[in-house]
This record gives structure tokens, sequence and C-alpha cells, in this order.
């Protein structure tokens, strides 16, 4: 019998027991994975911001847009590589409730600075020569199982034509993708000339500016540069970069990183309360069988390591199952969810954390029956029942 | 039996301090979990309370076809002028219609929990404005002066947001304008808004002429549908109309339930954690008195009061942490301040509310994970055969 098979022993001896510790650590693992795997892609928009891009908004508020002149005057700032506009259109298709994500943009100019962007089906010619094409997210186009060059009619909730109507006709010509996971394709996007010439009102306006510097050490000096240069005018501008403009629309949601953070720290300290005494306990109860071990000449060092690596894979053991569990759960959530919460999935690094943890953890909790069990003394074990 | 029950019951609960630091540990797991239940219920049901408070039967909201929010919509004056000479709406001591055309518009505001740029509600009104919303009350300065730069702002708004103290003066674009007055509407969501002059905001914005909704005092609830039929038969007006109250019940539902799609789960998968230990401590609470039950059994005691009496542990240290849950987290979060993102895409500010009801699930929670961990244990408590007696 080696230390591995004496370890495993003493950790199963009572089933029961055992079977209920892996389960609460699994619990309190499924929840890490899964709380964290949603963090992330709330995040994906922060985290998949390049460095050096920067969005400039109308200052009052991001809804308001602002003259289409702004484009070829931000162009002319020193530093600005490449600069595109969006505007918003309160997309949905057939029933309000059928919500779509849309913009209308100038699509040469957008594909440039967003070059993750990668078109992955259809001829970029044609939806730069055709005002009615359309492109469309790889992630939107299969939940709503459409294919390529299919027409839709794409209704809006804020625009309306100038006969009355609100709602346009596009031809998905091109569909696009990212090699980046994280980074959303959920989106349609149309061409700016297409929305803007039948417009009943709020024609030549442009909803926000995104820009590239090539370089992000001049992106404060770009931003004040161009929000100078609207300053005092009916629409003043805001340059940020497009992480922290990320960063600012989530915490409009609410404060989600402490609301996470309470309810995984909640989950551990329960476990570690349960675990913690529980193997304190079992340890107990072995003080003969440790002694009578002394006796046969294990060092108490080894002893140590013993106890230790019990609770060590105690946790790995729940942990493992739980991050397996989450796995599942999150492969199934993730395509029913990707249009809303992009990227949702177990990925290297959460794993690699939850791993990390389920160590640290085993190691807290075997750390103090460890200590009895190597002080424990052969004359005063041997008493005990 | 009875007195054999109570017996074993009282020996039971005596004999707990004996094995604190197990029942210690399932007093506050299950604390824990239930404070983390009543935490998500709290949210939810604050944010409900503030959007369903809001809105009364008897005023009718109309806002542009198929837009949904007042956001999205748009309502040019000849519009307002056909919504004036609807039937059904009541009128005032000098024979006007009661109703009153709305801006709304976006302005940032400074959150002071973030310190980051949140949206705003910015409503452009005029001077029957506050006569529509029931409780509107000044708390402090005073209302607006027509065709000025002056602000009155929502009581959620000063409490989340920085900067709109009384006196305070803000930026919107090139124009300062000052905080002249403080309102209160008794927590529903316009306290959640900045008021200022339609037309001067008309002007800021770009929008003369054009409003995006209109509120209109009715003769009585059942008036609506009369004014619903009058709009819908009017072939210059493309609007949708509905009675206030609707029209927030119908924006509240996604967000707080979003809420408790996440609470209940979280706390149910969490539960099972806590199960799992107040088995075992159960477990080892019936082990450790092995010897004493199968003594009891021994001079005659059935084995149903050993069952009982361990059940009765098992529910008794659940309970308490229950109601610890339950105390904390009404101490701590009832009554907290926090907003977010609501239907019409601003931010709605709300307090946390414990509620009776939400008390009473997370006890209920607390009560089945006891009756559960204490059930398998129990049995083995009322089996103990007795022989064990000699150890």
């Amino acid at each position: 019998m080696n230390d591995a098979t004496l370890i495993r022993k003493s950790l199963f001896r009572k089933k029961t027991r055992a079977i209920l510790l892996v389960l609460s650590i699994m619990t309190a693992f499924l929840i890490f994975a899964v709380l964290g795997a949603f963090s992330r892609s709330l995040n994906s928009g922060v985290d998949t911001a390049a460095a050096d891009r920067l969005v400039t908004l109308n200052a009052i508020n991001f809804t308001l847009t602002m003259p289409y002149a702004y484009w070829g005057r931000v162009a002319q700032v020193d530093g600005v590589q490449a600069v595109t506009h969006a505007s918003w259109f309160g997309g949905y298709y057939q029933e309000p409730r059928n919500f779509i994500q849309a913009f209308s943009v100038d699509m040469e100019s957008y594909l440039q600075v967003y070059s993750e962007l990668e078109p992955v089906g259809g001829e970029l010619a044609t939806l730069f020569e055709r005002r009615d094409c359309a492109a469309i997210g790889a992630d939107l186009l299969s939940q709503y199982g459409w294919t390529q060059g299919q027409r839709i009619p794409l209704n809006s909730n804020i625009w309306r034509k100038e006969d009355g109507t609100q709602v346009w006709d596009l031809e998905l010509c091109v569909v696009f993708d990212a090699q980046d996971q994280d980074v959303p394709t959920n989106y349609i996007l149309l061409n700016y000339d297409y929305y803007n010439e039948a417009l009943a009102f709020n024609r030549d306006q442009i909803g926000w500016l995104i820009l590239t510097t090539g370089d992000p050490s001049i992106n404060d000096r770009v931003s004040q540069e161009i929000d100078a240069l609207f300053a005092n005018s009916p629409a003043e501008t805001k340059t940020s970069t497009e992480a922290a403009f990320g960063q600012a629309f989530l915490e409009q949601l609410g404060n989600i990183g402490l609301i996470l953070t309470l309810v995984i720290g909640a989950a551990f300290a329960t476990i570690l309360m349960i675990v913690g005494t529980t193997m304190v306990m079992a340890i107990n109860e072995r003080t003969k069988e440790v002694a009578v071990m002394k006796t046969l000449g294990f060092a108490p060092p080894r002893i140590f390591v013993h106890v230790l690596s019990e609770s060590v894979l105690l946790s790995l053991v729940g942990g493992l199952i739980g991050l397996g569990l989450a796995a599942l759960l999150l492969a199934g959530v993730g395509t029913m969810l990707a249009g809303q919460l992009p990227g949702l999935r177990m990925t290297g690094v959460i794993a690699g954390q939850a791993i990390a943890l389920m160590i640290a953890f085993g190691l807290v909790t075997g750390l103090m029956p460890a200590i009895n069990a190597m002080r424990i003394n052969i004359v005063d074990g041997l008493g005990k029942e | 039996m009875l007195r054999q029950i109570g017996a074993v019951t009282m020996i039971n609960l005596r004999s707990i301090p004996q094995r604190w630091g197990m029942s210690l540990a399932t007093v506050l797991s299950v604390a824990l979990v239930v404070g983390v239940l009543l935490g998500f219920l709290a949210m939810a049901n604050g944010f409900r309370a503030t959007v369903d408070g809001t809105g009364s039967d008897d005023v009718a909201v109309v806002i542009g076809a198929n837009s949904q929010t007042e956001l999205n919509s748009g309502l040019g004056r000849d519009a307002v002028r056909l919504i004036e000479a609807g039937p059904g709406i009541a009128v005032d001591a000098s024979g006007d219609p009661i109703i009153s055309a709305e801006l709304y518009v976006i302005a940032n505001g400074r959150k002071r929990s973030s310190d980051t740029d949140a949206n705003l509600p910015l409503r452009g009104v005029g001077e029957n404005a506050p006569s529509l919303r029931n409780g509107f009350v000044l708390t402090q300065g005073r209302m607006f002066a027509s065709g000025s730069n002056e602000l009155v702002v929502g009581e959620g708004v000063l409490r989340e947001f920085a900067g709109f103290e009384l006196g305070e003066t803000i930026r919107l674009g090139p124009n300062e304008w000052r905080v002249v007055g403080i309102f209160s509407t008794g927590g529903s969501v316009f306290d959640s808004e900045i008021w200022a002059d339609l037309g001067v905001i008309q002007n800021l914005y770009q929008r003369t002429g054009t409003v995006q909704s209109v509120r209109a005092r009715l003769t009585s609830p059942e008036a609506l549908a009369e004014l619903q039929a009058y709009v819908e038969n009017e072939p210059r007006l493309e609007a949708d109309v509905s009675s206030e109250r609707q029209f927030f019940a119908s924006t509240a539902g996604g967000t707080s339930n979003v809420i408790l799609f996440l609470g209940w789960p979280l706390a149910i998968i969490m539960a099972v954690g806590a199960l799992a230990g107040a088995w075992n401590a159960m477990y080892a609470s019936v082990d450790a008195r092995t010897r004493e039950i199968a003594t009891l059994r021994a001079i005659g005691f059935a084995g149903f009061p050993a069952f009982v009496g361990t059940m009765a542990e098992s529910l008794l240290l659940a309970s308490i942490g229950g109601l610890i849950g339950a105390g904390v987290t009404y101490l701590v979060f009832d009554g907290v301040s926090a907003s977010t993102l609501g239907g019409g895409f601003t931010q709605i500010v709300f307090s946390f509310a414990v509620t009776p009801a939400a008390i009473i699930s997370g006890v209920v929670l607390a009560l089945v994970v006891g009756a559960a961990g204490g059930f398998f244990p129990a049995i083995r408590a009322a089996r103990v055969s007795i022989l064990k007696a000699q150890g």
C-alpha cells in the first residue's frame, strides 16, 4: 500500500460524508465558473476593445446625434488614421419584441476601423456598391436561421421614412465574423446612404464616430483636439477610448462586479465552513489511527502531507465535477443566448483560475487538521477511543 | 410517546454545544444561502415596486405608433391638437382639457456609485405636468420659470447622481442650467427624472414643434377605451394609447424577471451545498450519540422519538440560520438605494425592499434545507440497534 492509496482510502472511509463534501464543493465551483463566464461575456465589449480606438459621442448623451459634416472634420485631425461613423437604427424583425441590433454605417470605412471583422461569405464589392445590401454578423444570422443573400424587411422603432413607413428592405449580401470568439457578431450593418435618403426627419445626422490613432499614447491629445473642434457648437462632443465607453455603459446596469463578488464570496464562505469543520472532525476521529501510524514509524511531516493531500484531493474531485457541470451548462445556454451574451462559454482562463482555487481551498481546509494530526502524541492518541 | 419525544428532543438540543463547530457551520451556511436569495429578491421587488407604483388608471399616455417607449416616439403639433380634441379627457375649471405634451430626451448624469456617466431622463414639460402626477410635491425650492434655463430634479436623481443639489449649475451642451427645485412623487419612476420647460428643451435638442408623448387626465378609467377608439379611427393620427399604469407595467417585467431568474437558481444551487453541510452535521450528531440512543432504546424508548429528536435538531439549526440570514439581509439591504437601466433606456432609481413575502420564502428555503438534511440521519437514529449500547 503506497501513500496515494492510503490517502484515497482515508478520504473515502466514510462514503456518505465524502460524497456530501464533494457535492457541496461542487456547488461552489459550479457557481464560480458560471458567474465567471457571465461576467466575462458582459465585459467582452471592454476586453475586445482596441487600445488605439476612440469613440466620439454627443457630449449631452450618446443617444443624441451630430451633423454628418463632423466625419470629414475629424478625419483632418492630426493623428487620426481612420475614422468612420455609425447610427443607431432601433431595429426589429416583424414584431417589436424581435429586437435586432442594427447600425447605419459607411461600409468601407467601418470595416477599415473594425479590422477584426472579416467577411466569410459574399462579395464586399457588391456591399459597397448596392445601397440595399447589408452585412450581417454570423451569430445573428444563425440565431434567426437566415441565409446569405436572403432579403429581409427590417423595421425601425425610431426612424420614419418620408413615405410614412418604418421599414427598410435589405439583402443580406455579406456575412461577417471575427477570429476572436469574444468579438460580438450579433448585429446588422446597413448602408448609411440607403437609410439617410429615405428619412422623414433627422436627415444628414450621424450617431457617433469611431476612429483609430495607431498609437495609444496620443489618444488623450487626439481626444482633446476633436472635442475642442466642436466646443460651443449646438452638438458638442466627448471623445473617449472604446474601452472606457464600454465600461461606462456596463456601469449603467449597476455594480455587477460587486454583486458577482458577493455571491461567489458567499458560496465559498459556505463551503469553507462546512468542509473546514468536517475535516477537523474527521481527523479527530482518526487520532488513534494516526498514533498507530506514528508508532509504526511514520514521520510527522509525512502525516502532515497525507492529511493535506487528502483535503486537496477532496477539493479537486468536487471542484472538477463542478467545473465539468458548468462547462455543460454553458455549452447549452451559450448557444441559446448567443444574441444577448456573446462569447458565453467556458474558457481556459476560468478553468485555470478554478483549479488554482481548488488547490488553495484544499490547502486552507486541510491545514488545521494536518497540524493537529502532526502534533498527536502517541501515548495520548493510543489511549483515545 | 409524546413525553418520550419531548425528552429525546431536549437531549438533542442540549447536546448541540458539544458539537458547536459543525452546528455553527450549518447555521452560518444556511444564513448565507438565505442572505443571497433575499438579496436578489430585495433587488427585484424594489425595482418592481418603483415601476409598478408609477402611473394611474385615469391618466392616458399617447406615444407614436410602434415606438414602445417615449424615447423612440415622435408626435407633431397637429397630432397634439388632434389628441386634445379627443373624447374622454377631463377639463379644468376654465374648460381647457387637462393634457401635457412632453419631450423625453436623455442627458448624462454622473453616477455617484461608479463616477461614470449614465443616462438620465430630461423631460420637457408644460404647466399641467405636475397635476398629471399623483402625489407630486416640491420638497425644496420652487418650480422652474417658463422659458428659462432652470431645472427641477426628482429626489431619486439627487440621491444617486452628483451635482444636482439645489442651486447648482449644470452644463448641457453649450448652455448652463440651474437647479431651482427638488420634487418627489412618492418613490415612483418620475423621481428619477429631471424636468425643464418644454420650449427650451425643444430648442436645445433641435426638436422644435415635436413632442414625444402626450398625457391626458381621463374623466374616468373607463374613458380610456373611448379615447383609444378615437385615435385608432383618426387617419391623421399614428399613435398608441394606453393607461399610464399599463404603460409602465409593460416595461417593468424584463429587468425584475432577469434578477429573479438569476437569484433563484443561484440560491438553490447554494442551498444544495448547505444541504450537504447540514446532512453531514446531523450524521455527526447521530454518530456521537449512538450509545446514548441505544441506551434509551434499551430502557424502552421507541425508535420514532429518536427520529423526531434528530429532525428537530436539524430544523432548529436551519431555522436559526434562516432567521439570521433574513435579519442581516434586512438590516444591511432594506432601503439601500440603487439605480439601473430601465425600460426607457434611462436610469431608474429604486430602493431594495426586503418584503415579508421574501422573508417567508427565505425561511421556507432554510426549513427545506433543514428537513432534507435531517431526514436520513434521523432514520439512522431511529434504527440504532440496542446492541450498540454496549459500545
